[in-house]
């Protein structure tokens, strides 16, 4: 029997596991990631890769010491490198000598036929219909997922002891492994969001609201983007993420290969500055940026790692966004020099800025109402 | 008085300018060039880009206020997919935007998309958007288009018949090596390779010293595409595809004395491609591979000594080579 493995991105492995779990496949989650596995990557990937690669890669190198054989992974075809990671990851673990398979989860064109033979291949002589049940499961296990996160941002901003929403976080990602199948998962995932409300909140602030927005592997991985919400949300601030791994599989995976409308606000809201689709997320880093700053947010941060292609053209951009509708925004590009202390304390920076700036604006309106 | 259009002297240039040009003329126009690279434009370029970008993207963009002050309309199309199924790379999708809020004050800017990657699409289409911002008589523009299209073909024979672009646009005079003593095989975006400045006019550098150098530009594209297509997964960027496959056609030759694959600081595309390549060639051949990179603040002198190193690496391995034989011949 195959023994699969992925990579890691945020919330992913609890989705994959689930899924897997339901299906029967033996799975190895890679090892959480850390300065090892990022130091493997960076040694082995091309220099010029981007941060997701080399993670990617760090992931597979220390799945493959577990005893990993497969690796499974999603696809694309372009414009973005994302598309052929899978070509260059393969060639890496081939000059080290790691004979694994590769199973890209993408519908060659037209070719339904060979995609039901690839995941034949790895669930066994399942029905389709068992196979679409777990991924109709796994599918609501991301959604629950990016529900719990939302959550904890509310309340990381709000609860009047600091470190609660961490804690009880922290708890449940380290509960998620131990238990079994996706309606424990879900099961967990509710008494989470009831031992999050259950935090004291201060009802009488109002905190300041910071949209994130950017490449979707620095937004969703919290090892690459330093456990921004904490940081954020540590300091008061409320944290919305525009990208999510459960609206990521619903858009990207499911209504892909069941050829559904796609549901995409964020495409007429970036129309103005970015016309059409360059691939990656740059529609949406500037789509949301947009909508952001139409929904009365303070500010917006976009994260990207260091050389991604859509994410420089986005950022050409989002200036004149930023000074069209008047919102601040923050870039800051991620590789694997990047320090946590610097990186911190430009957040930091930008935290006072937008209070600052939104003191000076409540005083005006005060101003102008004592005025009338 | 006609109307001035204004084209940058730089990306796609080196591969589209005399269709472009003859378009434009054939409408009456015409056509201003911005002026060949200069550090000041290199410098106007890097000013008034995002500093991540990389460096031919910060180039055009040096090109375009070259000629802000020069055309009625500046030329950049939005270069979304030349090849069915296949991109260029995301920054070309994204490049009229890009330029558009990066620099203030331009003149009006002629960013219609050309799509080619659905089968169903069709490039007259595209031609006829840029030809309407001059004139409404379709005739006068699909005219105008067969001519270009000729203009094109009759480029592309030229290089196939041993032409460098640089040559043929430029009017670079190099001199040919009459007896070559190596065969070099210089890999690169057009861009990088045919901009003197960019490229510190390493073509010349070779060729003086008698190199004979093959670019990707001279090989059989019917062989770069089939070089390509074996790889595993279909190679999606048409330059990306061009490097490699015209690369992979290098390894069952035995007359190429090594390797030199030049790329931006930043590229993308070139971060996996030169990879690829040199996995390949290493992994399959004896060939020997130098990947040189470049960014605005490559120093010419360093660039030469880098590369007088690897050809004396390669020579001093022929030699020895050739007394290995004789030694057991
Ligand atoms: S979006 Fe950026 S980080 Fe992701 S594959 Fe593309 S270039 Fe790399
Ligand atoms: S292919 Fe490379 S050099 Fe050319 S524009 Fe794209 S990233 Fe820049």
């Amino acid at each position: 029997m195959r023994r699969v493995t992925f990579p890691h991105m945020g919330n992913l492995c609890i989705t994959v596991k689930a899924l897997f779990e339901s299906l029967d496949v033996e799975f190895i989650i890679p090892p959480a990631c850390t300065k090892r596995t990022l130091e493997l990557g960076t040694k082995y990937a091309p220099e010029l890769a981007c941060l997701p690669l080399k993670i990617n890669v760090g992931n597979f190198i220390e799945s493959i010491e577990k005893g990993a054989d497969t690796i499974v992974m999603t696809g694309g075809c372009g414009p973005c490198r994302f598309g052929y990671y899978s070509e260059v990851q393969r060639e890496i673990l081939k000059d080290l000598g790691h004979d694994v398979d590769f199973f890209v989860l993408e519908l060659p064109k037209g070719n339904v036929g060979e995609f039901i033979k690839r995941i034949k291949s790895i669930v066994g002589n399942k029905s389709l219909l068992t196979v679409a049940r777990g991924v109709k499961k796994a599918t609501k296990v991301a959604l629950a997922l990016d529900e719990l996160d939302r959550l904890s941002f509310r309340i990381r901003a709000r609860e009047k002891i600091k470190g609660k929403t961490n804690w009880i976080m922290k708890k449940f990602h380290h509960q998620v492994q131990k238990v079994k199948s996706a309606e424990e998962i879900l099961m967990l995932i509710e008494n989470t969001k009831k031992e999050l409300k259950a935090i004291e909140i201060d009802t009488k602030v109002t905190p300041l609201r910071i949209g994130i927005v950017g490449e979707i592997y620095t937004v969703i991985e919290p090892f690459a983007n330093f456990r921004i919400e904490e940081i954020l949300g540590d300091m008061g601030v409320e944290v919305d993420r525009s990208l999510n791994i459960g609206n990521w599989i619903m858009e990207h995976v499911i209504k892909y290969a069941l050829g559904m409308n796609k549901n995409r606000p964020y495409e007429k809201a970036a129309k103005p500055y970015l016309k059409t689709m360059i691939g990656g997320h740059a529609q949406e880093t500037v789509g949301n940026c947009v909508m952001y700053a139409q929904q009365g947010y303070d500010g917006v941060i976009q994260l990207y790692p260091f050389t991604c292609m859509p994410e420089i053209v986005a950022e050409s951009i989002l200036p004149t966004v930023s000074t069209d509708l008047d919102i601040p925004v923050l870039t800051l590009i991620i590789d694997e020099m990047t320090g946590e202390a610097g990186y911190r304390t430009r957040i930091e920076a930008f935290v006072d800025m937008l209070m600052r700036r939104k003191e000076r604006n409540v005083a005006v309106d005060k101003y102008i109402l004592s005025g009338n | 008085m006609s109307v001035k259009i204004g084209i940058p002297r730089a990306l796609l240039y080196y591969e589209y300018y005399p269709m472009w040009k003859t378009f434009f003329q054939e409408l009456g126009l015409e056509v201003v060039l911005s002026d060949p690279t200069t550090k000041t434009i290199l410098n106007d370029g890097v000013k008034h880009c995002v500093d991540e970008a990389c460096l031919p993207v910060k180039l055009f963009h040096g090109h375009v206020i070259n000629l802000k002050n020069r055309a009625d309309y500046i030329f950049i199309p939005k270069l979304t997919s030349i090849a069915r199924g296949e991109y260029i790379c995301p920054k070309f999708c994204g490049l009229p935007e890009m330029v558009g809020f990066s620099i203030k004050d331009l003149p009006p800017v002629i960013d219609v998309e050309i799509n080619l990657r659905n089968p169903k699409s069709v490039l007259y289409k595209s031609f006829e958007q840029i030809g309407r911002y001059f004139t409404q008589d379709t005739r006068l523009i699909k005219a105008a288009f067969n001519k270009a299209m000729e203009a094109q073909k009759y480029y592309l024979k030229s290089i196939k018949q041993g032409k460098l672009p640089s040559e043929l646009l430029e009017n670079q005079k190099f001199v040919s090596p009459v007896k070559a003593d190596l065969r070099i095989a210089l890999i690169g975006h057009v861009y990088n390779l045919y901009d003197k400045y960019i490229s510190m006019d390493i073509l010349s550098k070779l060729k003086k010293q008698g190199i004979e150098v093959i670019t990707p530009e001279q090989l059989e594209d019917a062989k770069i595409e089939e070089q390509a297509n074996r790889m595993n997964k279909k190679m999606f960027w048409s330059f990306g595809k061009r490097l490699l496959g015209a690369t992979l056609c290098l390894k069952d030759r035995k007359d190429i004395d090594g390797i030199i694959f030049i790329m931006s600081f930043g590229c993308g595309v070139d971060a996996f491609i030169s990879d690829l390549c040199e996995r390949r060639i290493r992994r399959e051949t004896g060939i020997p591979f130098f990947l040189l990179t470049i960014d605005e603040h490559s120093g010419e002198a360093g660039v030469n000594t880098r590369i007088e190193a690897f050809l004396d690496m390669i020579r001093w391995r022929r030699k020895n080579e050739e007394s290995n034989i004789s030694a057991y011949g």
